[in-house]
Order: C-alpha cells, then sequence, then structure tokens
C-alpha cells in the first residue's frame, strides 16, 4: 500500500485559516490503513480545526466526507454535487489522491493533510517500512524476494558494498542490509547459485528517471 | 460506601478504556466539556490486556492535539485505579474538578456564548 504521515496540524491549520467552508476530505484505501486519511483521522483532524477556529472566535464550517478512493473518477464525482458549498478541500488521501481531485475540481484549492511516504507494508501496528519503488522492472525473481532497489540504501545489484557489518547497514543500525538479507533467503531456498549470477546493467528508463510514467492497456482500454 | 464526589462530573460508560478514542475526547471538548478524565483499571491488569495503555497513549495524544489548537491540555488526563477502590474515584473525581474550576471554563464554549450574547 501506499504509506503516508499525518501532516502537523499546526502546517494545515496554516494553509487553511484563510477559508471560511472547508471540506475535510478522507480516503479509504492506504491511507485508512496507515491510519494517516481515513475516516478516523478525518474526524479528529476535523474536529480539531473546529475547535481551532472556534477558539479564535471565527465561524468556520468544518465538513468530514471519506471517499472509497481519491484515485478513481467515479468516487470523486461523489463530492461533485457538494463541493461548492465549500471554498476549499483539506484531501487526507495520498499525493495521487490530491493530485487526481485537483484535476478534476480544477476551480477549488485542494490542500494535502499528509505527507506521502513510500510504497510498503505493515510490519505491526503503527510500524510501517518501504518494500518498493515502483521502478518498473521487477528483478524480485533472482533476488530472493528481497528487492535491493528499494531495500539497499545504494541500490547494488551484485552483493553487498563494505558497509555492510553484522548484517546491518552503514547508514543505521536498525536498517538490515538487503544484500545480507538475499542472500540468506537464497541459502535457505537452496539458490545461492543464483547469487553467483552477475546482474547486467539496469534499465533505469522504466524508472522515474524515464520521467512520469504511464501505463496503457489496450485490451481493458474503453 | 455512599461516597460524595462533584456533581458537575458526567460518567460515560464504556466496556474497557481501550474503546475509548481520540475523537470522544475531542468531541467532549467540542460538544462544551470543560475538562474530560478517562478511569482506567491499574496498569498492568487490563482484562483486555492492553485496554488501558492504549487508553493512555490516546489521552496523551488528545493533550497534545489540545494544546495545538489553543486549549489547556490539563483538562485531560488519565486515571488508573482498581474497582475495588471507591474512595480513590471519589479522590480522582475531586481533584480533577478543583484542577478545572482553576482553569476556568472551556475556552470556546466561553467564546460561543460570548458571540451568542
Amino acid at each position: 500500500m501506499i504509506v503516508a504521515e499525518r501532516k502537523p496540524i499546526e502546517e494545515i491549520i496554516e494553509e487553511a485559516k484563510g477559508f471560511d467552508r472547508i471540506l475535510v476530505a478522507g480516503c479509504n484505501e492506504c491511507v485508512t490503513v496507515c491510519e494517516a486519511g481515513g475516516k478516523k483521522e478525518v474526524g479528529v483532524l476535523a474536529s480539531a480545526l473546529r475547535m481551532y477556529f472556534m477558539n479564535q472566535g471565527r465561524e468556520v464550517k468544518v465538513d468530514e466526507v471519506t471517499l472509497e478512493r481519491q484515485c478513481d473518477h467515479e468516487y470523486l464525482e461523489e463530492i461533485r454535487n457538494i463541493i461548492d458549498n465549500y471554498d476549499a478541500v483539506i484531501s487526507l488521501a495520498c499525493g495521487v489522491g490530491v493530485q487526481f481531485m485537483a484535476e478534476k475540481y480544477f476551480h477549488k484549492p485542494i490542500l494535502p493533510g499528509v505527507n506521502t511516504v513510500f510504497m510498503g507494508a505493515t510490519e505491526e501496528r503503527g510500524v510501517w517500512s518501504e518494500r518498493c519503488q515502483g521502478c518498473g522492472k521487477c528483478i524480485l525473481a533472482k533476488t530472493g524476494g528481497i528487492c535491493p532497489v528499494s531495500r539497499c540504501a545504494k541500490r547494488l545489484f551484485n552483493g553487498p558494498c563494505g558497509g555492510s557489518s553484522q548484517g546491518k547497514c552503514e547508514i543505521s543500525d536498525e536498517l538490515p542490509c538487503a544484500w545480507q538479507l538475499i542472500v540468506d533467503r537464497l541459502k535457505e531456498l537452496g539458490r545461492l547459485d543464483e547469487y553467483e549470477e552477475i546482474m547486467p546493467i539496469k534499465d533505469w528508463s522504466t524508472d522515474r528517471a524515464g520521467g512520469p510514467r504511464k501505463v496503457v492497456r489496450e485490451d481493458v482500454r474503453q | 460506601m455512599r461516597l460524595r464526589y462533584p456533581g458537575s462530573i458526567r460518567i460515560v460508560r464504556v466496556p474497557c478504556t481501550g474503546k475509548v478514542d481520540i475523537i470522544h475526547i475531542l468531541r467532549a471538548f467540542e460538544k462544551g466539556a470543560d475538562g474530560v478524565y478517562v478511569v482506567g483499571c491499574m496498569e498492568g491488569d487490563c482484562r483486555f490486556n492492553r485496554g488501558n495503555l492504549r487508553a493512555r497513549k490516546r489521552v496523551e495524544e488528545a493533550r497534545r492535539i489540545l494544546e495545538i489548537i489553543g486549549i489547556e491540555g490539563d483538562r485531560v488526563r488519565m486515571f488508573n485505579l482498581s474497582s475495588g477502590e471507591g474512595p480513590k474515584f471519589a479522590q480522582y473525581a475531586v481533584e480533577m474538578t478543583e484542577k478545572i474550576q482553576g482553569l476556568g471554563p472551556n475556552p470556546i464554549r466561553a467564546k460561543a456564548r460570548r458571540k451568542a450574547a
């Protein structure tokens, strides 16, 4: 899923204080799971904003809505009838949702309520870590299911660097060396010979290096 | 025991303090409560293992949010006692009431009233 973090309330207040009618819009997908922008977080932020403005002696309308997704037309359409009741929307969706809403409602200021950080997994409740960088050319079959692009600080492809020490990366004692994990897993799978194969230079054109990306599938396209 | 505690307190019963969420605390303030305190079981004695520890974290988070929006964080607090400690329940009620009386009314309710008048 896409992992996001709540923005500090002070920052959101700063961005939103010029408006009199605000809609706080959550998203039921990834940001709900990482507890940054779901219905619950919408409730807390909206309540905090209402109280802040009341305390300032201002009458500001702050309403709440949580959409199934903010990265699809059909769900974003659900607010078309109400969006003109507001001067601005604070979207608690990931950066994708914020931008898609801004494209759809071109005349309306859409403010981000979270910082989108990475694609990752829930290690345990309250702990999320990165697993994929969307490089566009998956090599997990060759690396024991562990990704050196997202999990090695240097994105190395042929074994660890000299900074790997006792299974940890030199940038942090808490960060496992991706190549240590890869070797351990290949050993477990009895496929250590794959480690010996030299990987060719990676084609980074499918990564961000090739500019913003797009997927078009003619077989499903309407 | 027939102990007395301040009549200004409204008790909201929950199955476990682990049920209390930040939004419940914030809504209470939004609706005009002057203070909110959560009374849970002794730490380590939760029937559901960690309910009261979760509640403590949420109380702390609510406190942090209140401070940011300009409401004294001291208006929200967590207490722990065992179910056999009636006198302590009454004592905490008095303690909290005195604390809140010292802080005065909920600032947003006071402002809303001034505006209406």
